[in-house]
C-alpha cells in the first residue's frame, strides 16, 4: 500500500539538507527558544529546575515556525510541475503523502532534539523531573506532527507558497485556541454543550499542556494520531481533486 | 491477455474521455501502438495531446474509457503500468534543488534497481544523453537543453518498454534536436513510443505513424507518407520554363486543360525574366509528371525546372486541423 515510502522519505529528508532551508530554520529555531526560554520564560529567575519556561512558548514558536516547513512540501512540486513526474512513478499516492510528511516530522523532530543543551543545562543545575522532561519532548513533537499535517494538507491546495503559508498559520492558530476562554464563551452562548466540548476538545494547547505536565493520557495520544491521520486522508484527496491544475 | 501481451510491449488506448467541468478535453479516443513503433502525436495546441497522455501514464483518471500498457489497465493496476513506463512530462520537470545524480538515484530507487545493473544503467544513460559533465550541478543552474537530456535520462533509466514524452524536443538546439531524434530511432526497435510534437518536420524525421487530434477528436491516423498523400499539393508539379512567344495566360490555359490537371497557378516569386513558373496541382493525387512534360515538349518550351511535390505536412496539418475546429 505504501509502496515508495522509503526513496521518498530519504529524497525529502536530504532535501532539507541540501539547501540552506534546514541550517537556517534550526539556527531559528534554537534561537528563538533560547530567548523565549530565558527572557521572556525567565529560566533562571524561577529558581526551578524544569523546563516548563522553554515547552511553554513551543505552541506560539510553532505557529510560525511549523507552516514554514510545510508551506513548501507540496505547493512546491505543483509549482514545479515535479507533481506529475512523481505521481506517474511507480509508488502508491498514499506513500507520496506519508514519505513527505514524515520526513517533514522527522526533520522538526532534528530541530527539537538538538535543543538537548537545555536539558544538559537543567540537570547540571539541579534535579529535574526527566520524566516530565520527556513528556514535554513528546508533547511538543507530536504536536509539531498535528501543526504539520496540517499544513501539508493546506500546501496541496495552492501552487503558491505564501498562500500556503498564511493559510496554514491562521488555521494553526485557530486549532491552537479553540480551548481558550474567549473562544468558547464566543459559542457557549448559542450552541449546544457538545458542540462547545468538541470545539474545546480540539485544542492543541489544551492536549499539549496536558502531556507537558508529565501526565501521558491516551485520549491526547489519541487525539494528535488520529488528527494526523485525518490530515493526511485529505490531503491525499485534495491531490487527487487538483493534480492536474 | 496477459500471457501474449506481457511478451511484447504494447498500448492499448481504448474510448479514453476526458471532461473538465463542462469542457470536453478528449473526446473518445482510441488507438493501439505496438512494439517498434514510433507514435507521433500531433494537434494544434490545446487539442488533447497532452491531456491524453497524463491519461495513459496514470497522471489524470480518465472520465471514461482506459489505456492498457502491456496487459495492464492503468485505471486497475495503476502501479504495474507505471512499471512499464517511462515518462518525460511536458517541460521536463525535475527537483531543481537535486543534482542530476541524486535526480538519477532517486529515480534508481523508486524502480527498485540495485547493486551492478544500477550503476550500470546510470553510467549507461548518462553517457547517452551526454550529461556527464554536469552531473553535480544542481539541475536548476542547468541550460535548458541539459535539463531536457535530465529529463529524458530519467525517462529510459529503467529500459521501459513503453516510452512516452510529450514534446521531447521542445526548446532544444537544432544540434540537440538531432542528437534526441537519433536516440528515439535508436530505441525504437525494442520499444513502443509515443511522442507527442507541433514540430511536423519531427513527424517526418522519426515517426512510423501519425496520430493528429484536434479538439480533443483523431482526425488523422496513418503514416507520414499517407497523411502527405492527403496534401492537395502531393504530386503536383512545379514547371519552370522559357517559351518563344508564349504568353502566360495561354500555357496556364494549356496546362490547365490536360487530363490528370485539376487546376493551375502561376508562381511568380523567384522566377528570372523570360521565364514561367506554373504549379500544376493532380486531380485526386495522381501523377501527372509525365503529361505535364511531354506537352511541354510538344509545344519546345525549354524547361529550366520540372519538380514533383510530395506534399507537405504543415498544409495537411492546417486543413484537417482547421477544418475540425470550423465543425
Amino acid at each position: 500500500m505504501l509502496k515508495g515510502l522509503g526513496p521518498i522519505l530519504k529524497r525529502e529528508l536530504a532535501g532539507y539538507f541540501i539547501t540552506p532551508v534546514a541550517y537556517v530554520f534550526i539556527v531559528i529555531f534554537l534561537l528563538l527558544t533560547g530567548v523565549f526560554t530565558f527572557q521572556l520564560g525567565g529560566f533562571f529567575e524561577r529558581g526551578q529546575a524544569d523546563l516548563r519556561p522553554f515547552f511553554d512558548y513551543h505552541p506560539w514558536l510553532y505557529l510560525f515556525l511549523i507552516p514554514a516547513i510545510s508551506m513548501r512540501l507540496w505547493a512546491e512540486e505543483r509549482k514545479g510541475g515535479t507533481i506529475e513526474l512523481l505521481m506517474t512513478l511507480p509508488i502508491s499516492q498514499g506513500a507520496a503523502v506519508v514519505g513527505k510528511f514524515l520526513a517533514a516530522w522527522i526533520f522538526a523532530g532534528i530541530a527539537l532534539a538538538l535543543t538537548f543543551p537545555l536539558w544538559i543545562t537543567v540537570n547540571y543545575l539541579g534535579k529535574p523531573d526527566n520524566g516530565a522532561i520527556a513528556a514535554g519532548y513528546l508533547g511538543s513533537f507530536l504536536m509539531a506532527g498535528g501543526f504539520l499535517a496540517i499544513g501539508a494538507c493546506v500546501s496541496a491546495m495552492t501552487r503558491s507558497q505564501v498562500i500556503a503559508f498564511v493559510v496554514s498559520v491562521v488555521l494553526c492558530f485557530g486549532f491552537l485556541i479553540s480551548g481558550f476562554p474567549p473562544v468558547v464563551d464566543f459559542f457557549s452562548g448559542w450552541a449546544p454543550r457538545t458542540v462547545v466540548d468538541a470545539i474545546a476538545g480540539f485544542s492543541f494547547m489544551t492536549h499539549f499542556q496536558a502531556i507537558s505536565k508529565g501526565v501521558i493520557e491516551l485520549r491526547d495520544l489519541v487525539f494528535f494520531a488520529s488528527l494526523i491521520v485525518v490530515f493526511m486522508v485529505a490531503t491525499s484527496v485534495v491531490i487527487d481533486l487538483k493534480k492536474a491544475q | 491477455m496477459q500471457a501474449t501481451s506481457s511478451q511484447a510491449g504494447r498500448v492499448e488506448i481504448r474510448g479514453l474521455s476526458k471532461w473538465f467541468g463542462p469542457i470536453l478535453a478528449v473526446d473518445n479516443v482510441s488507438f493501439q501502438v505496438e512494439q517498434g513503433e514510433v507514435l507521433g502525436f500531433l494537434g494544434p495546441n490545446g487539442a488533447g495531446k497532452s491531456t491524453t497522455m497524463k491519461m495513459v501514464t496514470g497522471f489524470v483518471g480518465p472520465s471514461s474509457g482506459t489505456a492498457v500498457v502491456c496487459g495492464h489497465d492503468v485505471t486497475e493496476e495503476p502501479l504495474a503500468a507505471k512499471e512499464k513506463i517511462g515518462y518525460l512530462p511536458e517541460g521536463a520537470p525535475a527537483y531543481p534543488d537535486m543534482t542530476p545524480e541524486a535526480f538519477l538515484n532517486f529515480i534508481a530507487d523508486v524502480r527498485g534497481m540495485k547493486g551492478e545493473h544500477r550503476r550500470k544503467r546510470i553510467g549507461e544513460v548518462v553517457e547517452r544523453v551526454h550529461i556527464g559533465g554536469v552531473l553535480r550541478q544542481p539541475i536548476e543552474t542547468l541550460s535548458k537543453g541539459f535539463k531536457r537530456r535530465v529529463g529524458l535520462a530519467q525517462a529510459i533509466l529503467h529500459d521501459p518498454r513503453v516510452l512516452i514524452m510529450d514534446e521531447p524536443t521542445d526548446g532544444l538546439d537544432p544540434n540537440q534536436k538531432h542528437e534526441v531524434r537519433a536516440l528515439i530511432r535508436e530505441m525504437a526497435p525494442g520499444k513502443v513510443i509515443i511522442l507527442s510534437t507541433h514540430i511536423l518536420e519531427e513527424v517526418e524525421a522519426v515517426c512510423t505513424r501519425a496520430v493528429v487530434i484536434a479538439r480533443g477528436r483523431i482526425v488523422a491516423d496513418g503514416t507520414p507518407e499517407q497523411l502527405q498523400a492527403r496534401s492537395r499539393f502531393h504530386n503536383a508539379v512545379r514547371i519552370t520554363f522559357r517559351g518563344a512567344g508564349v504568353t502566360a495566360a495561354d500555357a496556364g490555359g494549356e496546362l490547365s486543360k490536360l487530363a490528370g490537371v485539376a487546376s493551375v497557378e502561376r508562381r511568380t516569386e523567384g522566377v528570372k525574366d523570360g521565364s514561367l513558373c506554373f504549379m500544376a496541382l493532380p486531380k485526386r493525387g495522381h501523377p501527372i509528371v509525365a503529361e505535364v512534360g511531354q506537352h511541354a515538349r510538344a509545344r519546345g518550351w525549354q524547361i529550366d525546372e520540372l519538380h514533383v511535390e510530395t506534399g507537405r505536412l504543415d498544409d495537411v496539418f492546417r486543413e484537417i486541423t482547421a477544418n475540425n475546429s470550423k465543425a
